[in-house]
């Protein structure tokens, strides 16, 4: 669906996007992570023709975005970060405008845009339709962004940090949008939130100091996370000091913390590579007849990997600069 | 160019709904008619002349306030971004905006026909006469907008927009005129030939001069060109 090679951008001396290439294939959700001023915008900007690369092919639908930009443009759905909107208008009439803009025939449109506003939950209450832009929440003007996107049945959707700004409801709403929208269209949106990435996406590229530095399903780029990881447990049944040195004797664990809660003690092993020990403090729990109420392995959360992966890209391009 | 037309009706009914608009237009009519009504009073002649003399000139300040904000404000906006994604050339995105423009200010135009009705009453205007002068009006007009929306394709800053062009239309209709008188040759020959008011004031006078047909309808496509390009030329940077 998209297919991106090559692809740079300079912004006069600015490198901005550094030879990425990927590929978007059919139903995916992509995440398009990247700390701010990695390249994500710019990268979308190119996907959706609003700007040209430097250098590189990209195509979209097997229509080259330079060559074919009309036809590329009738197979994607964009949505930009702040949905600019024309605040005088009212959401119908705005709606109807875009759909016209589409190519949609004038006896369908008004069906079309019916359809898209129950789509995207902006015909609730009645009037909202015919209110002016200008007066609307954050939130319903995203989703009207949105739905502007949906109104020729992309089968690209390209969406520009759609959860920017919004309070946690919202946030919620749109994600669930969105993973809605997912079992129709593929789409590509862009954020620095990794949690709504986790959740709403089912494969992430993390882009950072303008090169893809991950590119997989959100699980395959948890194991890959370098470091440590940690069994957490609440144990009781012996003096926490016991409990300490029994499970610094368990194999692979490099170091044990030990704190009280109420009358249990909090353990957190540190354990060597990313084995999961969380067996092994089960047995060792039962032999010794002691209770056990939470035992969780973490390690390799998404954010530690984000972090380890851009903190490198980030390192090797201020070395570039100083060149 | 169907295109071209859904943008101008968008970009019609904004101008109808916004108070600048109704301002600037109020303000150029009242000023209009106010400077024909003091030309009536002491030439006492039947004409709609100063009429159209005096909108030409004021017409190089109250156009670039109206054209101003018709790609300034979408750059300044982010909404250029959301319009140069779907499928429309960057050609009907000028000619929407151009001919949104222009009814609007065909509007404005019609309802100076009301001037008439004085002259009507206690006079015998010649009908031939106003005809070709609202034919260079409309002429003048569309030139007028032309330059206006090409100033608006160069910024985001909607009075930057304003201001250049207002100079640029000074310099045609006003430095021009001036020259002629006091210059040189063959700088004078020069701005002979881009006068704007010389070639105007045939039509004001009910003259069809197909030179200035010419003129007003080249200067539009020159300059409806230019905003085309400059357009274009924002998306290679």
């Amino acid at each position: 669906m998209i297919d991106v090679k090559h692809l740079t951008k300079w912004y006069g001396r600015v490198l901005a996007v550094d030879d990425i290439s990927f590929r978007v294939e059919k139903g995916m959700i992509v995440g398009f992570l990247g700390p701010n001023g990695a390249g994500k915008s710019t990268t979308l900007k190119i996907l959706t023709c609003y700007i040209p690369a430097s250098s590189g092919k990209v195509a979209i639908s097997g229509y080259d975005v330079l060559s074919q930009s009309l036809e590329v443009r009738r197979h994607v759905g964009y949505m930009p970060e702040n949905v600019p909107l024309y605040p005088e208008m009212r959401v119908e009439e705005l709606l109807t405008f875009r759909a016209a803009l589409r190519d949609i025939p004038s006896r369908e449109r008004a069906a079309v845009v019916q359809r898209v506003a129950e789509r995207c939950w902006l015909s609730v209450p009645e009037d909202m339709m015919r209110r002016r832009i200008g007066e609307l929440s954050r939130g319903y003007k995203q989703r009207l962004g949105l739905a502007e996107a949906l109104l020729h049945n992309p089968p690209v959707l390209v969406l520009d940090e759609p959860t920017i700004g919004l309070d946690p409801n919202q946030i919620r709403a749109m994600r669930e949008l969105i993973q809605q929208l997912g079992e129709d269209h593929t789409i590509i949106l862009s954020s620095h939130i990794l949690a709504e990435v986790e959740q709403t996406c089912n494969h992430i590229m993390v882009i950072a100091a303008g090169k893809i530095v991950a590119d997989g399903t959100p699980e395959a780029l948890r194991k890959k996370v370098l470091g440590p990881s940690q069994v957490l447990a609440e144990v009781r049944g012996a003096k926490s000091r016991e409990l300490v040195s029994a499970f610094q004797g368990l194999d692979g664990v490099r170091g044990v913390d030990g704190s009280a809660v109420g009358g249990w003690t909090r353990l957190t092993l540190q354990c060597d590579g990313k084995a999961d020990r969380r067996a092994e403090v089960h047995r060792l729990v039962s032999e010794k007849g002691w209770q056990l109420r939470e035992l969780r392995h973490t390690g390799g959360s998404l954010e530690d990997f984000f972090v380890q992966v851009t903190y490198e890209q980030n390192m090797q391009a201020a070395q570039r600069m100083a060149e | 160019m169907r295109k071209a037309l859904t943008l101008a009706r968008r970009e019609l009914t904004g101008y109808f709904v916004s108070p600048i608009a109704y301002v600037i237009g109020a303000g150029f009519l009242m000023l209009s008619a106010g400077w024909f009504f003091l030309n009536l009073r002491m030439g006492g002649e039947a004409s709609l002349r100063p009429l159209f003399d005096g909108m030409a000139v004021l017409m190089v300040l109250a156009v670039p306030l109206l054209t101003m904000g018709l790609l300034s404000k979408e750059f300044d906006s982010g909404t250029i971004e959301t319009l140069m994604t779907t499928p429309v050339t960057d050609t009907e995105v000028i000619l929407g905006k151009f001919l949104g423009v222009i009814l609007f200010y065909l509007v404005l135009l019609a309802s100076t026909v009301l001037l008439m009705g004085p002259i009507l009453i206690y006079g015998r205007p010649d009908f031939g006469v106003a005809a070709m002068g609202y034919l260079g009006m409309v002429l003048l007009g569309a030139a007028y907008v032309s330059v206006g929306i090409f100033a608006s394709t160069l910024t985001r800053h909607q009075i930057v927009a304003a201001i250049v062009a207002i100079g640029i239309l000074a310099f045609f209709v006003v430095l021009m005129g001036v020259v002629v008188r006091v210059g040189r040759w063959p700088w004078t020959l020069l701005a002979s030939h881009l006068n704007v008011m010389a070639y105007f004031k045939d039509f004001s006078r009910g003259v069809l001069d197909t030179r200035g047909v010419v003129y007003f309808v080249s200067a539009t496509a020159l300059f409806l060109f230019l905003s085309v390009k400059t357009l274009e030329s924002r998306r290679w940077r």
